[in-house]
């Protein structure tokens, strides 16, 4: 399509960048102002700067966390370990075998260092290693996490679609009617309530016979029941994002659509189809991008909590929500410091594609 | 936690006074929003879930129920259909919905009225989302506004902060405060913090959603700094201060309203999810997260126990987000900035 010169597929950020106003005259200031140094440099800059903060985040995490359980009354081990009627000496053992006695900066290098370079961190309630249960529950969870994310991100859009190209007609309502439900049930009860209706009230209507009544078989043993017994978990994963960017690629594309360019390329006869894929999804999808990898971190680090234990899928949420229970904290010192680094991986992932997705944002 | 970031334009609420001259920003938006029939029909029903549970929760056990969240009835009969039925069956499940005064939705595993219970667990639950939601703007504005106005250093330390509660897994570190504080509550000097205390999960649920207010907000202070009305009171010999307090938090007050609205729809879930998970609201006290979490081991004999609470939850939810929406719309009707992110 090189004769469409100015709106064609490799230029189509271009007539955002040639606007005018005060908007092009900023942006126009920003990069004279980043010029000389070459965006070599910068985006050395950036990527240094990035990475600290990347790790100085984790630090502090670690650190918040540890504290927490320190501080907090209630929060001694060596209380909960002795037992229901804990002599003084028992305590006083128990604190000396494990540590718990010696200043709070040792305790903490001495976790941080059997979490991350011995490898040996060993949970306080039941003696078992940490990092093994946490590589158990990975797959498990991995699965549920990344079905959800394929669901929610192809349900968002198409429906989002849908909806603002259809705007005030009744599919429009019926989707946004969906998508306010979507952002508005609380997940763990639509699973309970799906598992209930779908495994038990109306198990022998032939569409629902398949689905199990929860439980999880890895993927190597059997594709199809891993899909049958991961299909109500993701569903119900799946459903606040689904809702979520069926708004915001709704109001996009309506934004979008009524862009300059977007009427050039029309005036020039492209179709209709042509418009939309190439011109207004284009633009209309930078911020489900950006919004897709922060929720996928999200959902891999911590709401999956509410998920597994409905479905009785022992993955991390699962293994999370026992730890705390039990106020365990080298398990959850490791499942924080876990679910932290996906997080912040995939926010500094969303403001990487967001920059490149959209030029106007400049490196620094 | 997904509420929508709005971009709001600043509303002209001074200059053009309400006395006179023309109608200002927000009496234009009520306008707007009046329209709205969604709108409307979702604020509506948010007042009338508010009027069920605050007054009405005390009316209805007064004038139909005679039982309050609390009583037990392991062994009563009631007349229900004509004939006399045991709440709890000898099986240990309770009665179901009918229409009638006393247990118009059944009976939870203990002979309590489900109705009732759903009705003050609303209480608990709609108080939590309300004072979290607006401890947490608070908290926000506190942080967003210094931030954006002056920038540099403030502006690094804020960010900061805000960059790394958004990183916490928010519901581990709900869980694990909440948790915590649930053993044994805590002394804070002066103040002490029982362990069943609601001021635990409103604090940590308004700390953890600081982030999703604070960011549009300061980005918001960043464009009003620049405005000629900021210029011009700095002119007038005003401190920053007086800017803050006067030009800047009237300029963001549209968005500090959504954002507060869908807020509390959000708060009110991450607290039914947090009960869920045992460390919310104590099982004492009736909220509609834990309501649900005490039905769910019987949801096959009596799945009411588990859909009321749920279905109350969705229903407030809706209505606070359908409302909250419009209310952005009324604020903004160009709809510039409504693409989240």
């Amino acid at each position: 399509m090189s004769g469409t010169a100015g709106v064609g597929p490799g230029s189509t950020p271009t007539p955002l960048r040639g606007r005018g106003g005060a908007w092009g005259a900023w942006t126009r200031r920003r990069r004279l102002a980043a010029g000389p140094r070459g965006r070599g440099v910068t985006a050395l800059r950036f990527w240094t700067t990035r990475l600290a903060g990347l790790v100085a985040v984790l630090f502090a995490l670690s650190v918040i966390t540890f504290l927490i359980f320190n501080v907090i009354p209630g929060g001694n081990p060596a209380l909960r370990m002795a037992g229901r009627h804990p002599t003084p000496q028992l305590i006083a053992n128990i604190s000396r075998d494990w540590g718990f006695d010696k200043p709070i900066w040792t305790q903490y290098l001495d976790m941080m260092n059997k979490l991350l370079i011995s490898h040996n961190l060993i949970s306080y309630q039941d003696q078992t290693a940490v990092l093994p249960a946490i590589g158990r529950g990975i797959p498990k969870t991995a699965s549920l996490a990344i079905g959800a994310a394929v669901i929610w991100l192809f349900f968002g859009v198409l429906f989002g679609v849908l909806s603002g190209l259809n705007q005030g007609r009744w599919i429009d309502r019926i989707m946004t009617v969906l998508s306010m439900g979507g952002i508005s049930v609380p997940i763990f009860w639509l699973g309970a309530i799906l598992l209930y209706l779908l495994t038990f009230k109306f198990r022998s209507f032939f569409l629902f016979s398949w689905i199990p009544p929860g439980g999880y078989v890895p993927f190597g043993s059997s594709p199809l029941q891993w899909a049958e017994h991961l299909f109500l978990p993701w569903i119900c994963l799946a459903v606040t994002s689904a809702g979520f960017y069926t708004r915001v690629v709704r109001n996009s594309l309506l934004e979008v659509q009524t862009a300059d360019y977007v009427r050039t390329a029309r005036a020039m006869g492209l179709s209709p189809t042509r418009v939309l894929l190439r011109h207004v999804l284009r633009t209309a999808l930078i911020p489900v991008m950006s919004l897709f990898a922060m929720d996928f971190g999200a959902a891999l680090g911590g709401t999956v909590i509410l998920i597994e234990p409905v479905f009785g899928i022992n993955g991390i949420g699962a293994y999370a929500e026992q730890a705390v229970l039990q106020l365990d904290l080298p398990p959850l010192m490791a499942l924080t410091l876990y679910g932290g680094f996906f997080i912040v991986i995939m926010n500094t992932f969303a403001d990487l594609l967001f920059r490149r997705l959209d030029p106007r944002i400049n490196l620094d | 936690m997904t509420v929508q970031a709005p971009d709001l334009p600043a509303l002209n609420t001074r200059g053009l006074s309400s006395s006179g001259v023309g109608a200002s920003g927000w009496r234009l938006a009520w306008r707007r929003l009046r329209r709205n029939r969604a709108a409307m029909t979702g604020g509506i029903i948010f007042l009338l879930i508010l009027f069920c549970c605050f007054p009405g929760a005390p009316l209805w056990v007064h004038f139909a129920a005679h039982r309050g969240p609390e009583v037990q009835n392991l062994t009563g009969t009631i007349m229900a259909g004509g004939h006399r039925v045991p709440v709890v069956s000898a099986g240990g499940t309770p009665i179901g919905p009918g229409l009638r005064g006393q247990y118009l939705l059944g009976a939870d595993s203990n002979g309590r009225d489900l109705f009732v219970r759903v009705l003050y667990g609303g209480r608990i639950s709609l108080l939590v989302g309300i004072a979290s939601s607006a401890l947490c703007t608070i908290l926000a504005l506190l942080l967003a506004i210094p931030a954006g106005y002056r920038g540099g250093a403030v502006d690094r330390g804020v960010s900061g902060i805000l960059d790394l509660i958004w990183s916490f897994p928010v519901y581990l570190l709900m869980v694990a405060i909440s948790a915590s504080l649930m053993v044994s509550g805590m002394n804070l000097g002066p103040i002490h913090l029982s362990s069943s205390s609601l001021l635990i999960p409103i604090v940590v649920i308004a700390v953890v959603m600081i982030p999703y207010v604070a960011r549009p907000i300061r980005g918001e202070v960043l464009a009003l700094r620049e405005r000629e009305f900021v210029e011009a009171a700095i002119a007038h010999g005003a401190g920053p201060l007086r800017v803050m307090m006067r030009e800047i938090l009237p300029n963001v007050m549209g968005t500090t309203l959504v954002m507060f609205t869908l807020i509390i729809a959000n708060n009110i879930l991450t607290l039914a999810g947090l009960s869920f998970l045992g460390v919310g609201v104590s099982l004492l006290t009736p909220e509609w997260g834990n309501i649900i979490q005490a039905g769910f081991s019987q949801i096959v004999t009596s799945p009411m126990q588990t859909i009321a609470p749920g279905v109350a939850i969705l229903l407030t939810s809706v209505a606070l987000n359908v409302f909250g929406d419009g209310l952005r719309d009324a604020l903004d009707p160009h709809g510039s900035g409504r693409t989240g992110a």
